[in-house]
């Protein structure tokens, strides 16, 4: 270490105001930091709560990300060999390393796709505009590829990534100035631009070139799905939960992106999130409060098999949990206020869960109303602010 | 048509004099009819799929302000106030049906992907916007390069967005395949290494980012153009 600190202070003449890489500052200072604490101390009297800067809570949330990141490893090796079999029924506790080395294959590219191009970017506006580096992007760059189906080309990651970070976040002037959440702008860039690498039967798993005629790749919610159609996959709701369990959805035994099918990881890191107070309790209740009565509300309308799926059951598939614990509580993009945070949180869920059932062509609908939720949040601070001036007005007035 | 109508006094005035060559480049980049002024834009996100249409949009537009810019410069000591807007939309609107039946005639196929959008010529902001604030108070030499400032202006932008549009959206500039064929059974070029054309592209939500994309660039080329608040 002590050698690694030598370097460093060597080079930082070099770097400083004056010195012959002064442009370069950015970026030495950021690698600087991610090694040792750096010696500016404030001079003026500060204010501090807690020692928690931007770094630590960006670390906070990579850690909450790696119960879902494993799992994700393990899930996509695992559906690759299903794939290739052509067979559903293989026992999933079997060929761990196998099925570890299968996944690691798929998901460390897409990693270092999201972050290498992420970061150059980050980088570039860095040094043109002469600022440090933000760290913002340490969270979005492992929540992209943790929210792509297993079998999208790289190169796709890639575009995306780069949209998203420049159209969604540095066009608006940086980290903590985007209106939208950077991952879900790549996804959504994604949904759009290239509709067939992100839905339907094929891109759930990797590998499909090998696999036996006749097997679908589909996921469970595009066989819910099909219930709204003429022509749905399962003759009714039992066979679906023969096919996918309450307890393997929960569990995450069933395809879908690569970070999102395990609700009980998420839940390790929505614990993380909640105990550290780096994600907001009163967003992740009410996602999920909001996705359960509109559950409710459509099992009262009724009419279909997925009309009257039992509600508990929206919630533990797809991409639910996962969007309510780390998209809707992206402290940037969600509302501020504690009313607000309710409310932004219960109208997520509610249209999630109404976007998916309804909508036949979004089969999972957490990514766009998140977004949407992320387009009013503002609106909502607005009239949550206002409310409480005239309240207190009102008893001014009346004292 | 937040300008000022600009009196032009002196008879003896160059025909290229600075302030006439003012009118025409100021439109281009300073005070872009699309990306300042924010006008024109129904148009820009419509019909900005395809590079051929843009060009016959911004020739159709081209050729509706700059007779109607010349009309309305000569009529202007005629018209009486409390009814000008009717006879701004009565030569605006025979402009129009004139463009679009000649379209119809030699340019069938174009008329028709184009289809309401170039009577929606009259609709758009520009030329009305150009008719109040410039050719109502000056002569028919400045109302004239006023026109084709603007419509330059406004052309340019078409292009450019279209441009994009067209290469990344479909593989093609002006129809003919850039990036190769994705026709099934006959791929060759990018195709054949999976590229993908973008779908987005196609929406148009896209030309928006695009025109946004043209803006940041334009703003921080030129500060001045950034509003405070």
């Amino acid at each position: 270490m002590k050698f690694l600190e030598n370097i460093v202070h060597k080079m930082e003449p070099k770097f400083s105001k004056g010195g012959k890489l002064e442009k370069w500052n950015p970026v030495f200072e950021s690698f600087a930091t991610l090694a040792f604490t750096p010696s500016i101390v404030t001079k003026k009297g500060s204010h501090i709560r807690d020692g928690v800067d931007l770094k630590r809570t960006m670390i906070t949330v990579i850690i909450a990300l790696l119960p879902c990141l494993l799992f994700g490893i393990y899930n996509t090796g695992h559906w690759e060999m299903v794939a290739a079999a052509g067979d559903r029924s293989l026992p999933f506790w079997a060929d761990q390393w196998d099925k570890i080395v299968a996944g690691l294959w798929v998901v460390l590219p897409m990693i270092v796709v999201s972050y290498g191009v992420g970061l150059t970017i980050e980088f570039i506006f860095g040094i043109m505009k002469g600022h440090a580096l933000h760290e913002g992007f340490l969270v979005s760059g492992m929540l992209i590829p943790l929210i792509m189906p297993a079998d999208v080309p790289l190169w796709m990651v890639g575009v995306s990534t780069a949209f998203a970070v420049i159209i969604g976040k540095e066009i608006f002037g940086g980290t903590g100035m985007n209106i939208l959440n950077v991952a879900l702008t790549a996804r959504a860039f994604l949904f759009f631009a290239y509709p067939t690498s992100m839905s339907g039967d094929t891109v759930w798993m990797s590998g499909k070139e090998a696999s036996v005629d006749g097997f679908t790749g589909s996921t469970a919610l595009g066989d819910l799905a099909s219930f709204m159609s003429d022509k749905p996959v399962f003759e009714n709701i039992d066979v679906y939960t023969n096919n996918y369990s309450l307890m393997d959805s929960f569990l995450g035994f069933i395809p879908g992106s690569i970070g999102e099918t395990s609700v009980f990881a998420v839940l390790i890191g929505a614990a993380i999130l909640i105990w550290t107070g780096v994600g907001s309790f009163r967003i992740i209740s009410s996602f999920f409060l909001g996705g359960y009565f509109m559950g409710l509300l459509l099992n009262g309308i009724g009419g279909n098999e997925y009309l009257e799926l039992p509600a508990y059951f929206h919630l533990v598939i797809g991409g639910f949990a996962f969007g309510a614990v780390f998209m809707a509580t992206d402290p940037v993009t969600a509302a501020q206020t504690a009313t607000g945070k309710w409310i932004y949180g219960f109208l997520g869920g509610l249209i999630a869960i109404l976007i998916r059932v309804l909508n036949p062509a979004y089969p999972e609908g957490v990514f766009l109303a998140i977004l949407f939720m992320n387009v009013m949040a503002p609106i909502i601070d607005h009239y949550v602010v206002q409310s409480n001036i005239k309240r207190r007005l009102k008893r001014l007035k009346t004292a | 048509m937040s300008e000022v109508a600009e009196k032009t006094k002196a008879p003896s005035e160059p025909l290229f004099s600075k302030k006439n060559k003012k009118l025409v480049t100021d439109p281009l980049t300073d005070n872009n009819p699309i990306t300042i002024q924010v006008l024109g834009i129904c148009s820009a996100l419509a019909i900005t799929v395809q590079v051929e249409q843009a060009v016959v949009m911004s020739a159709s537009v081209l050729f509706v302000l700059l007779f109607g810019n010349i009309t309305i410069s000569l009529l202007r000591n005629l018209i009486p106030s409390r009814i000008r807007i009717i006879v701004q939309l009565v030569v605006v609107a025979s402009l129009v049906i004139i463009v679009n039946e000649l379209l119809a005639a030699f340019l069938p196929d174009v008329s028709e992907k184009l289809s309401v959008f170039v009577g929606l010529i009259i609709t758009n902001c520009i030329i009305m916007g150009r008719f109040e604030a410039f050719a109502m108070g000056n002569k028919v030499w400045p109302s004239a390069m006023d026109a084709l400032g603007n419509s330059f202006g406004y052309a340019w932008i078409l292009i450019v967005v279209a441009f994009f549009r067209e290469l990344l959206g479909s593989g093609t500039i002006w129809g003919v395949q850039i990036f190769g064929s994705a026709l099934p059974g006959e791929e060759w070029g990018l195709y054949t290494m999976g590229y993908v054309n973008n779908n987005m592209m196609i929406l148009p939500p896209m030309a928006l980012i695009i025109v946004g994309v043209i803006i940041w660039i334009q703003r921080s080329r030129n500060k001045a153009l950034i509003e405070e608040h």
